[in-house]
């Protein structure tokens, strides 16, 4: 645990020490003076600090197989500025009544460029396996051609450290039908047998979605999706007579407030 | 007949909803739409010019194309009533605010102290809820102007009107029948929701994006496959999209003429052979509107309240905020349609001028939507595989920047007006330059090379077979009041964030800046360079701005300003009254996201 706050803590001071880095010298319309404009009644004439909350389930389906069908989320919520914003994400998987990959986040976002987002905060994996916490740091945002991507570090409570990428593209194939190829990758330092983690790249969820927005806000689709796990996690799990990979057929929504 | 806005977008969220509870809503409301129809809205202006009104603010349910708001009004109407005034009389309006929050009017365009310009924060605290303000002024100008609320998103939600003033002198345009053409918008998707989903997406109100079933077309049109391909790739790169018109388009909005939706058709009468004129204001929200009226010539005789040299057109723009006088003669007893589609072309206004009640007149198909081009991204006139790799994204711009009295030229040499300056050793004009806006959080690109577009009459009317109004096109018909030169000139970068939906100017929003400081009687040059890729009509609240379009003396006094994507144009400031005054981009939820100044003269 103390590691994990110690990277929180390095991570927002890092944050934070990014605000403005390009201070222009004065020019009309520019940098706030020493003594402010009194307003009137102290009413601002332009409201451009609001604050908003908005969240999405990017994933929210069943994932069916013969044997019985899992259900999938993976959403995030947030709330905040356009500098600073707290974020919740949250993803998991529920097996025959058991739950897996639970990954839960709650991270302190600054907004950093045009397209990019800073991150820092606690990782807590909270399933039926072994409870873990871990610091997390990383960037997310819009890369180059649109695609939206994810990078973000972590060190845990026991001083191992992990990683995921995470990306995603928008395909519009009319304005309303859209496909949407995905993929997040987890690596870990050490392995975690209890948690089914490999050491090196140790699982990979991914899916092809293909949904139809009835409204921007609720899009049923319908899935390709993978799940699996890669060298040695495959081992552990094999070794746990637990299923090391499967394809599934997959129906869910996506939808967002 | 066509009910396009209902065929359009497909099945919104808010269309399904509405389209369930339309029925049943309009049977339990009598006639809520009848206000619509009311004499207030008709178009028609007051028969005699009054010195003193009264204003009455308060909710009022209504309900249009299926759409009903609980909406702040002013008169019960909206547009709210049409208010005509004397040139040279003292007026008093008494508003009185029966709403349960704070109101204001401001009176768009006219000159007025700045205790009574209406901009809570500005010129007062605003009307609280019971109260009465009267504002009292002298004008100075007649033409037509409107005015509307500043107090949150109360415009936004229809709290607007037209405003004739009547000159003293004999009206050179006076003619046999004068109707007022308000044109807007109207949605029962309430104003905060709108901005929060432009938060989290962008393009969210955006149905005409290019898509896998549009690229045959797109590769037709560019030639090849490849070229198509390239094009969009080059986009995207830049994470942007060319298909990025409006921000909010027909898929919520039903455009609306004097409070009109398209199937209720507005008509003004004729007898043939007389001359009508029409007074287009565009109190939309969001919109610009391309007008014309099939059949019928149009003379624009006056723009932004002042009277101009009269320029035949078969279409013209108006941006948010501008009026555009224009007088026609029909001469055959038939409807003629009058037809201002949006500029996304996701809907379209339409009224009838008609010699009887009832007639209806067939309306035009509407025009392709407008793509945006590398002109729009600043690139000057380059073609699109040359520029991008030129488009400088996030390096540093310094061996761009010019110093000293030739900061007025422009990039490429093509303002003469700044060359001449350094020849002609006038006195040295001091240049407030920012230099190039930071890529920031709030900033996404950066026009390389702005050019001149005052000569363009926009994005989709370029060659399109008719006589589209330019702004070079636009001349007074007197000198200006103050022929100084300008003893110093202030660039402005008109900035912005799509993907975060942010807008400012010199990359910084509202809340992170400072005023902008005239001396009172100062003779001030803006430029403005629009570093983003959309119009953005700029409002100078309580001071003229006389836009330099190459009419020397004669250049139009305007209100609103069209700044074009891609575009750098200037114009004159006479800092005469003091005070602080609202600057902004009125496209509302620009203006309200960041993109406002304060001017401060003193």
């Amino acid at each position: 645990m103390k590691h994990a706050l110690s990277l929180t803590v390095l991570a927002l001071a890092a944050l934070s020490g990014t605000a403005r880095a390009d201070q222009p010298t004065y020019h009309a319309a520019d940098a706030p003076e020493a003594t402010p404009v009194v307003y009137i009644g102290n009413i601002k004439p332009a409201m451009d600090q609001g604050t908003w909350l908005h969240g999405i389930f990017n994933q929210l389906e069943g994932r069916y197989a013969p044997g019985g069908t899992d259900f999938r989320w993976d959403g995030e919520a947030w709330f905040g500025g356009d500098y600073n914003k707290i974020w919740l994400k949250s993803e998991g998987t529920l097996e025959k009544g058991r739950l897996s990959d639970g990954d839960h986040e709650l991270l302190y976002t600054r907004s950093i460029s045009p397209y990019w987002n800073l991150q820092g905060g606690v990782r807590m994996d909270l399933d039926d396996g072994p409870t873990r916490t871990w610091g997390a740091f990383g960037i997310e945002g819009l890369a180059l051609y649109e695609f939206e991507f994810g990078a973000t570090a972590y060190v845990s409570d026991r001083g191992r450290f992990a990683a995921r990428i995470e990306g995603s593209y928008d395909f519009l194939l009319t304005n309303r039908l859209i496909l949407q190829p995905q993929a997040e990758f987890n690596f870990y330092t050490k392995s975690d047998a209890g948690r089914q983690a490999g050491a090196g790249l140790s699982d990979v969820d991914a899916g092809l979605r293909l949904r139809y927005e009835l409204w921007r806000k609720f899009a049923p689709y319908v899935a390709v999706t993978y799940s699996g796990y890669l060298t040695q996690a495959r081992r552990i799990a094999h070794d746990q007579h637990d299923d090391t990979g499967s394809v599934r057929f997959s129906l869910g929504v996506r939808s967002w407030f | 007949m066509t009910f396009p806005s209902r065929i359009r977008g497909g099945l919104t969220r808010r269309r399904f909803v509405t389209g369930l509870g339309a029925g049943g809503l309009l049977a339990s409301l009598p006639r809520t739409s009848h206000a619509f129809s009311s004499k207030a809205s008709s178009g028609i202006i007051p028969p005699m010019p009054s010195d003193r009104w009264d204003l009455k603010i308060g909710h009022t349910r209504i309900s249009l194309d299926g759409k009903t708001m609980h909406a702040p009004t002013a008169g019960g109407t909206v547009p709210g009533p049409i208010l005509r005034f004397k040139q040279g009389d003292t007026v008093s309006i008494n508003v009185t605010n029966t709403l349960n929050e704070p109101t204001s009017i401001h009176w768009h365009g006219i000159r007025t102290p700045s205790n009574m310009d209406g901009v809570p924060g500005l010129s007062f605290s605003g009307i609280a809820p019971g109260e009465t303000f009267t504002y009292r002024f002298k004008l100075h100008q007649s033409g037509t102007y409107w005015y509307h609320s500043h107090s949150g998103m109360q415009e936004a939600m229809g709290l607007y009107g037209a405003l004739v003033i009547d000159p003293r002198r004999p009206d050179p345009n006076a003619c046999d029948r004068d109707y007022v053409i308000f044109l807007g918008e109207w949605t029962d998707v309430m104003p905060d929701d709108i901005v929060s989903n432009l938060k989290m997406q962008d393009d969210y109100y955006v149905f005409r994006q290019r898509t896998a079933a549009s690229f045959p077309k797109e590769a037709r049109e560019a030639g090849s496959a490849g070229a198509a391909l390239a094009d969009r790739l080059a986009w995207s790169k830049m994470r942007m999209a060319a298909t990025d018109i409006a921000d909010v388009s027909g898929a919520i909005y039903t455009y609306t003429l004097n409070g009109h939706a398209p199937d209720m058709n507005w008509s003004g009468l004729f007898r043939p052979g007389e001359k009508v004129r029409l007074r287009f204001i565009n109190g939309s929200t969001m919109t610009f509107f391309d007008v014309r009226i099939p059949g019928l010539e149009m003379l624009v005789v006056q723009a932004d309240g002042n009277d101009i040299e009269p320029v035949p057109v078969d279409e013209f723009r108006i941006g948010v905020a501008e009026t555009y006088d224009v007088i026609v003669q029909p001469k055959d007893e038939r409807a003629y349609a009058i037809f201002a589609q949006s500029e996304d072309r996701t809907g379209y206004a339409r009224g009838t001028l008609a010699p009887r009640e009832g007639m209806i007149a067939p309306l035009p198909p509407m025009d392709p939507r407008p793509v945006r081009t590398m002109v729009d991204m600043g690139m000057g006139n380059m073609k699109p595989g040359e520029s991008m790799k030129d488009m400088d994204m996030s390096g540093d711009m310094s061996g761009m920047k010019m110093d000293g009295d030739m900061a007025g030229m422009d990039m490429h040499g093509m303002d003469m007006k700044g060359m001449d300056m350094s020849h002609m050793a006038m006195p040295k004009m001091e240049v407030d330059d920012p230099g190039p806006p930071p890529i920031n959080v709030e900033n996404q690109m950066r026009a390389m090379m702005p050019i001149d577009r005052t000569g363009s009459p926009g994005d989709g009317l370029e060659n399109n077979g008719r006589r589209v109004l330019n702004y070079k096109q636009l001349r007074a018909t007197r000198p200006g009041a103050d022929l100084r030169p300008p003893t110093r000139e202030i660039i402005l970068h008109l900035t912005g964030n799509m993907e975060r939906y942010i807008w400012g100017m010199n990359g910084r929003k509202f809340s992170e800046s400072g005023p902008i400081r005239l001396k009172l009687g100062e003779r001030v040059r803006f430029t403005l360079i629009n570093d983003t890729m959309m119009e953005h009509p700029i409002h100078l609240h309580g001071l003229w701005s006389e836009l330099e379009n190459g009419q020397g003396d004669y250049r139009p006094y305007k209100h609103t300003i069209i700044s074009q994507p891609g575009s750098k144009l200037s114009y004159l400031v006479t800092a005469d009254t003091p005070g602080m005054w609202a600057y902004h981009c009125h496209l509302m939820y620009h203006m309200d996201l960041g993109m406002f100044r304060t001017v401060i003269v003193a």
